[in-house]
């Protein structure tokens, strides 16, 4: 019995002492790996931040409103996000690399899934960053026109434009994210849908008279006196 | 060299016809038949009458007029005048016309002439707008005599206007660009102008015409890069300037041709602008004249209403382009009734360096930042209308000269600016 029990141990042992044998070197090369994968990603940091700084990226993000947001949301600065992240996921994408190299069942789909994955997310990046960018452009671009156009509400009409747009391109990232896809579409459609006929209902009910003055100036020649008044620039 | 890509065959082979000439007049249309005939005429008048044996050649450049333009202009015959002068008249005047394109852009037609003018070799050229009705043949000598007979390369025009007319040219494109550029150049964007062939060739060949951004005011970019050029310009007195009214709507396109070529010339030229200091007067030739004075309906209460609501809705645009404390002063002077309304010159000057800083570091969308302009122009031009209402013309023109000087003394904040502060 003794004996059996000593073979069994002895047979269990040799075999742990096999399979680490055969899994040391598969280690030794994911943590090879995974140092490799460490220093590639500080490099693409490093050279991201330097393009990001000489392409006076920071600007474009304070241009676009997208600043502001990290500055609320206590993150830092879009320059230095954005290289944390490629910097992560880089270094993330390494260490599956690595872990893959270990053989271990069922893991390899997941890491598949991770590497299908990251197209979408740098989409809905790339997307949500020159979205809020073209928000404050159409906003202000709004705002100024209806300023100069002595247009009551001019404010309200840039604020509505950006909304807007952020809502459009909100429901955008959620879709290349596969996030609540239905969901989001639905709620899309519906403050889409919702605003476009709160503006039909005040132009249309409260904007009445606005609405002719507007048609008037738009279709009907202006009368001689409204051109006198402002003096000739050139 | 010609620019092969600008002139069509059928145009190359007219300009063949012609040969080389001494004058050329440039008369950019569209759709202008009710004033182009007797522009014409009063062109062919003063081309006979002052450079009898010249050869000369009138080119229409047409921006794809459907009211018979082009058909008055080669249609015009130079006999009746022909006939006036026939005691002096040697040679023959021509008259070309071309369409240039389908849609009317004032950059091609500016081109289409300075094209035809390289391939002419034209010694003295002039550009003659097809609006102004009032014209004299004078005016055609005034150009073209300076560049012609005294070696001049640029020849900009000084109009007799309304004290009430031409704002933006009096307070900020000209006081500007005599405090940048070191030269009192009163129109130095103008409707007519005479140049050099060496000036037009120069200018032509230049990297300037597939900017997409800057396709307005090519006239102004002519004359700040006559300056930079150190080429030789003096000024013209012609006579009144037509009077146009205006809507509050052709603000916006006003500054895109003057203010914004104005800024964006700073760019390239900083090396010359940045040495440059004070400003010295250019040779001005032709009678003399003043303002005139007489009254002038003009909503001064929605000025002030578009300058306060300006500078509330605008406040976030604002804080992008000024600093803090220009900021600050323009709400507080936005919160005053007109009475106590007072936009000062050092404030103002003070304004449009921060434009123009924010502009060169392209801070926001440019276009933008000349849009934003536009509510506090009007905020200055109350001051001026209240600061001038009585004021006789030489009231104004010192007021001018006050406005001058105070743009002058505040370059070293321009360029403090430019270098990177803020």
């Amino acid at each position: 019995m003794r004996e059996i029990i000593w073979a069994e141990l002895t047979q269990a042992t040799q075999e742990i002492v096999r399979e680490f044998a055969h899994l040391l070197p598969r280690l030794i090369v994911m943590l090879i790996i995974a140092f490799a994968g460490w220093v590639i990603a500080y490099l693409l940091k490093w050279i991201l931040r330097s393009i990001l700084r000489l392409a006076k990226f920071d600007r474009l993000s304070e241009n676009s409103g997208a600043s502001q947001l990290l500055h609320r949301a206590d993150l830092p600065p879009s320059t230095e996000l954005l290289s944390r992240f490629v910097f992560w996921v880089a270094w993330l994408g390494f260490i599956l690399i690595g872990v893959s190299v270990l053989g271990i069942g069922g893991l390899q789909q997941h890491i598949a899934r991770f590497f299908l994955f990251l197209p979408r997310l740098f989409v809905a990046m790339f997307t949500i960053f020159f979205g809020l960018l073209a928000a404050s452009f159409f906003s202000r671009a709004a705002l100024l026109a209806a300023v100069n156009a002595n247009l009551p509400s001019s404010r309200l009409l840039s604020v509505s434009i950006r909304t807007m747009i952020t809502i459009f391109v909100v429901s955008m990232v959620f879709e290349e994210l596969g996030l609540a896809e239905q969901t989001t579409r639905l709620a899309f459609g519906i403050a889409f849908g919702a605003l476009m006929l709160g503006f039909a209902i005040a132009f249309g009910l409260g904007g009445r008279g606005l609405a002719r003055q507007f048609l008037e100036r738009r279709f009907v020649r202006e009368k001689k006196s409204e051109k006198e008044d402002e003096p000739s620039p050139l | 060299m010609a620019e092969e890509s600008v002139l069509t065959d059928d145009f190359i082979r007219q300009l063949i016809d012609v040969g080389e000439v001494d004058i050329l007049v440039g008369l950019a249309t569209d759709n202008n038949a009710g004033t182009v005939g007797p522009i014409l005429r009063t062109i062919q008048a003063g081309l006979l009458k002052s450079f009898p044996r010249e050869r000369m050649v009138i080119i229409n450049a047409d921006g794809g007029s459907r009211d018979g333009t082009s058909e008055l202009v080669t249609g015009a015959s130079v006999d009746d005048m022909r006939r006036a002068y026939s005691g002096h008249t040697l040679r023959t005047l021509h008259s070309v016309s071309t369409r240039y394109a389908a849609s009317p852009s004032s950059q091609a037609a500016l081109r289409t002439i300075l094209a035809a003018a390289d391939l002419l070799r034209a010694k003295a050229c002039a550009v003659i707008s097809p609006e102004s009705t009032n014209i004299e043949p004078e005016w055609i000598a005034r150009l073209l005599r300076p560049v012609y007979h005294e070696n001049f390369d640029l020849v900009t025009p000084i109009y007799r206007r309304h004290k009430f007319e031409g704002l933006l040219m009096r307070n900020l494109v000209y006081p500007m660009t005599r405090a940048v550029y070191g030269r009192r150049i009163r129109e130095p964007y103008a409707s007519e102008f005479g140049f050099s062939g060496r000036l037009g060739s120069d200018f032509l060949a230049r990297d300037v015409w597939e900017h997409e951004g800057a396709r307005f005011g090519r006239e102004m970019e002519l004359v700040i890069g006559a300056i930079a050029g150190n080429y030789r310009i003096c000024q013209t007195y012609l006579g009144t300037k037509e009077r146009v009214e205006r809507q509050a709507a052709d603000l916006v396109p006003a500054m895109r041709q003057t203010v914004a070529v104005l800024f964006s010339s700073m760019d390239t030229t900083f090396s010359f602008w940045s040495d440059t200091h004070g400003s010295q007067a250019i040779p001005t030739t032709g009678p003399e004249s003043e303002v005139s004075l007489e009254p002038v309906r003009i909503n001064r209460k929605r000025l002030k209403q578009m300058f306060s609501d300006g500078v509330a809705e605008l406040e976030p645009v604002f804080s992008s382009i000024l600093s803090p404390s220009t900021l600050s002063v323009l709400k507080h002077i936005a919160s005053l009734g007109e009475e106590e309304f007072h936009y000062p010159a050092e404030l103002w000057a003070k304004t449009v360096y921060e434009f123009a800083a924010s502009y060169h570091k392209s801070v926001i969308s440019r276009d933008h930042i000349i849009q934003a302009l536009a509510p506090l122009y009007r905020g200055r031009i109350f001051t001026f209308l209240v600061e001038n209402r009585s004021g006789s013309a030489e009231d104004v023109e010192n007021n001018i000269e006050n406005l001058c000087c105070e743009f002058e003394r505040s370059k070293p904040y321009l360029l403090e600016l430019c270098n990177g502060g803020k």
